[in-house]
Parts: structure tokens; C-alpha cells; sequence
């Protein structure tokens, strides 16, 4: 290993793969894991303790939906006392007066809250959920009166990119403190159906500049993280802030990942906080090994001044738009593959076709 | 705007989910804030190490004053420069 090996910063909880909606850009992988092989509440404690003896800073609680797991109250309880940040992402269906004081009061830091949309309507058509919108609406207002401070997340794609504007004034109005205007990323369910969810570029022209606008009118009030398509830019984001650098993300059955999307790479067995430790996994897993540094790079990243900076981009990426995990990302202008994004975005389709829905067999009853 | 309004009998605090915290495996100081943690420099960490949520701004730049035995009128330009970007950053609030 040529690259000091730093110590995490993140740990991203995966508690569930289970989750009342059914986003059709939802990153969780096309096989959603059941419930009777997620890890159990001792398993996930184990986890923290890991984590936090080894230099991790904050805890996101995600999923699919971390407020179907009974035990999050006890696991955000646990996080807190190892001094961990403590995040809750959630889509909200779930928060109430009954669920929320349970959670303010095991001492959560921050709730990421994330909207389908500003649009009713089509908010719960892409959800797939009636009468989710209200309840969004009322989780943000629990949390706003708490005083808790609250992101909103707004997922934009082809059919809601022309409402940013009021996604930001609605952000203003709920009370929270930030708000990501985050583009599709296009993994597990949002690749399949990237014809119907990338923008144009005429709208990525005005979703950037309803942003701009916001960042002047809202400064000090209201904080903008603005995500864009990769498929648009010239160079690839730093995924991860780099491969096995920042971030550990455990998924639902304990397989410990650099990234989400990391279990659709090929050949490399995934390393289980189940039978081995997660210090043991971060220095040497091959998975965790295999992209880390600059090491494995191919040319042109490897001779490139960047090479540092963006970490010649998103492995997964790499992998679903040139079948090879190990290439330069196809966003970068300077890979061999980037006539295939450029491909993808020539040929979208006018009439965007329907949603292929994410489906979690029996979820709703497991809900609760 | 959130900065305005400064004054010496300012009391500042931290915002509602934003702390200090030192970093024992990386042995320096953060700033613990949602979804991103951040470093202070030496000078901004002293800073917020005085923040309780009931000293006012004029007790810290004393305080610092005289640690550091430098001029308050100096030390408090700096100290309200800074307090008023990280009111902006949403990481302090003034009351
Ligand atoms: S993206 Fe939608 S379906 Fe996926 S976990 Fe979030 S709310 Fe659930
Ligand atoms: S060639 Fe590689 S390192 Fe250089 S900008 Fe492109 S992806 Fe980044």
C-alpha cells in the first residue's frame, strides 16, 4: 500500500431494506434483502462500538425505511452515548407524535427528511403511497417545533425538475435548515429506470439556476447542497470522497460495503460484520482494498492530474456503463468509455416511458 | 441577516445540533454539525471552546485577551469577525 490509511469518518446504517414507498430512483439494489436476515439489535450495537473505536464521527440511520425497525430508538440511544452524530434519514410516513418524542428524547442530532416531490399528486404517484405527502408535512412540522434542525431532501428528475423553485420556498417555510436538491443518481432502482427519470438539459439549466437564485435570497438561512446528473458534467464527483477512505456503509445483513452500490460489483467476496471485524475489514478486505489509493488505476487517470482529487470517479458507475469496474469513470470526457454517456443522453426518449416500481414484497405488513 | 446585531453583550451558543467535540483517534478538535463534521483552526477552536451558551461575546474576547496576553480591541475585531461567519455557517446563533 503505497497511501496512508486513514481512519472512517461515516458510517452509513442500512437497518432495513423494508420501507412503506416504492421510489422507482430508490438506491437500494434490485434484490431487497427479508427481513429475517437482517442483523439484530446486539449485531448493530456491536457495529457502533466498532465504528466508534475506530475514529467514526457520525452515524446515518438509513434504509429503505430505519423507522421500521422497532430498535432505532435504542440504537440512536447507544450512538449517542459513544459520542457519535446521530442522523436519521427518513421519508417521514412514519414519524408522528407518538414515534418522534421517543426519538428526540434518545438524544438524535439531525433528520434528513426526503419528498418525492413538492406536488401532491405526483408525489404519491412516484411513492406509490395515499396520503404520504400529509404525513411528510406533519413530520417536518414535529421537528421544526422541536427545534431539531432538519434537511430536506428533494430527489429531481425529468417530471418534477420544473418545480425547484417552490421545493426551496416550501424548505423555507417547513423551517429546515438545509435542503439537497439532489439529481437522480443512477443506481439499483434509478438505473432501471434512467429513460424515465433524466432530465433534459434545458431543465438542468433552470434547476441550477432556481438554486443560484435560492443560495443569494436564503443565505444564512437556509444552507443548499445542489447535486447534479454525473451524466452532464465533464469530471466524475469524488464518490465517496474516494474508495475506502471516508465511509463505511453496512447494509440490512451486516455486509460491509465502501458504498451502497457496492454489491454489484463481481468476483470479490463481501466481508459480514457477522464472522469478522469491521477494523480487519476496512484495513484489508480485498473489497475495500481492491479501489482504494490510485494504485489499481488505469490509464488516463493514472497519469492525471486528478487523479487525487475525484479518485477517477465512481466504481460503480464504471462498472454499469462500461461492464468493467476497474475503468475510468465514463462521466470523465477523458475516458475511453464516455461516448457511452454521451450515447445515453442522445438517444432519451421524448415520451419518457412509465415507472418500473420498486417492490418489497409484503413490506406494508411488516410495517408498523 | 444573522450577523448584524453583535454586540459585546451578545450571549452566544451553539445552534440545535451543532457541537464541539474533540477527536481522540485523530487528536484535534471538530465541529460536529448535520451531516458534515469540519475542522476549526487553532484560533477558532479556542474560540469555541469558551462557547456555553452563557458567557457574552465581550467576556470571551477578555478571556482570550488575557490568555494570550494580546490587546482586546485586536483579539475582538478577530473574535467578531469570526463569530459573524459562523453565525452565517449556522453553527453559532446570538441572543
Ligand atoms: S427512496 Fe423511496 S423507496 Fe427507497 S428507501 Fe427512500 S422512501 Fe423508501
Ligand atoms: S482521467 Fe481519471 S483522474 Fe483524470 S479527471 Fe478523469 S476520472 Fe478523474
Amino acid at each position: 500500500m503505497t497511501d496512508t490509511l486513514l481512519s472512517p469518518m461515516s458510517l452509513l446504517a442500512e437497518l432495513t431494506h423494508r420501507c412503506p414507498l416504492q421510489c422507482p430512483y430508490c438506491s437500494n439494489p434490485l434484490a431487497l434483502e427479508p427481513r429475517r436476515n437482517e442483523l439484530s439489535t446486539a449485531e448493530w450495537i456491536s457495529v457502533l462500538d466498532q465504528a466508534a473505536e475506530m475514529g467514526v464521527l457520525q452515524v446515518h440511520f438509513s434504509g429503505g425505511e430505519p423507522m421500521s425497525r422497532p430498535d432505532l430508538p435504542d440504537l440512536i440511544r447507544h450512538a449517542v452515548g459513544l459520542g457519535l452524530y446521530t442522523n436519521l434519514i427518513t421519508s417521514g410516513v412514519l414519524l408522528n407524535e407518538k414515534t418522534f418524542p421517543v426519538l428526540v428524547e434518545a438524544g438524535l442530532d439531525h433528520v434528513q427528511l426526503s419528498f418525492q416531490d413538492i406536488d401532491t399528486a405526483n408525489a404519491e404517484h412516484v411513492g406509490g403511497m395515499k396520503g404520504a405527502q400529509a404525513r411528510k408535512i406533519e413530520a417536518a412540522r414535529l421537528i421544526a417545533a422541536d427545534g431539531m434542525p432538519l434537511t430536506l431532501n428533494f430527489v429531481i428528475y425529468r417530471e418534477n425538475a420544473c418545480r425547484v423553485p417552490r421545493m426551496l420556498e416550501a424548505a423555507v417555510e417547513m423551517g429546515a435548515r438545509r435542503v439537497e436538491i439532489a439529481h437522480t443518481q443512477y443506481y439499483g432502482w434509478g438505473l432501471a429506470n434512467r429513460a424515465a427519470l433524466m432530465p433534459t438539459p434545458a431543465q438542468l439549466e433552470q434547476t441550477t439556476q432556481a438554486v443560484e437564485a435560492a443560495r443569494k435570497e436564503y443565505e444564512g438561512r437556509l444552507s443548499i447542497d445542489y447535486v447534479t446528473p454525473d451524466y452532464y458534467a465533464d469530471r466524475p464527483k469524488p464518490c465517496m470522497g474516494g474508495w475506502g477512505r471516508r465511509f463505511i456503509n453496512i447494509s440490512p445483513s451486516g455486509r460491509v460495503l465502501p458504498c451502497h452500490a457496492a454489491e454489484t460489483i463481481p468476483n470479490v467476496t463481501f466481508p459480514d460484520v457477522r464472522t469478522d471485524t469491521l477494523e480487519h475489514i476496512w484495513r484489508e478486505a480485498p473489497l475495500f482494498t481492491m479501489f482504494r489509493g490510485t494504485d489499481w488505476m488505469p490509464q488516463p487517470c493514472r497519469s492525471c492530474d486528478q487523479r487525487e482529487k475525484d479518485w477517477g470517479g465512481c466504481r460503480c458507475q464504471a462498472l454499469a456503463l462500461a461492464g468493467n469496474a476497474a475503468a475510468t469513470d465514463p462521466v470523465c470526457s477523458r475516458a475511453p468509455d464516455h461516448g457511452r454517456v454521451l450515447e445515453v443522453l442522445e438517444t432519451l426518449p421524448v415520451e419518457p416511458p412509465p415507472f418500473r416500481y420498486r417492490r418489497y414484497t409484503r413490506a406494508t405488513d411488516e410495517v408498523g | 441577516m444573522t450577523g448584524t446585531g453583535l454586540t459585546d453583550d451578545s450571549i452566544i451558543r451553539f445552534a440545535r445540533g451543532v457541537r464541539l467535540q474533540h477527536d481522540r483517534v485523530r487528536e484535534r478538535w471538530i465541529i460536529q454539525a448535520p451531516e458534515r463534521a469540519f475542522i476549526p483552526d487553532p484560533i477558532a477552536a479556542e474560540v469555541l471552546k469558551l462557547v456555553d451558551g452563557t458567557r457574552t461575546l465581550g467576556q470571551i474576547v477578555s478571556e482570550l485577551a488575557s490568555r494570550f496576553a494580546a490587546p482586546v480591541d485586536v483579539i475582538g475585531r478577530d473574535v467578531h469577525v469570526m463569530v459573524s461567519d459562523l453565525t452565517t455557517r449556522q453553527v453559532l446563533v446570538v441572543s
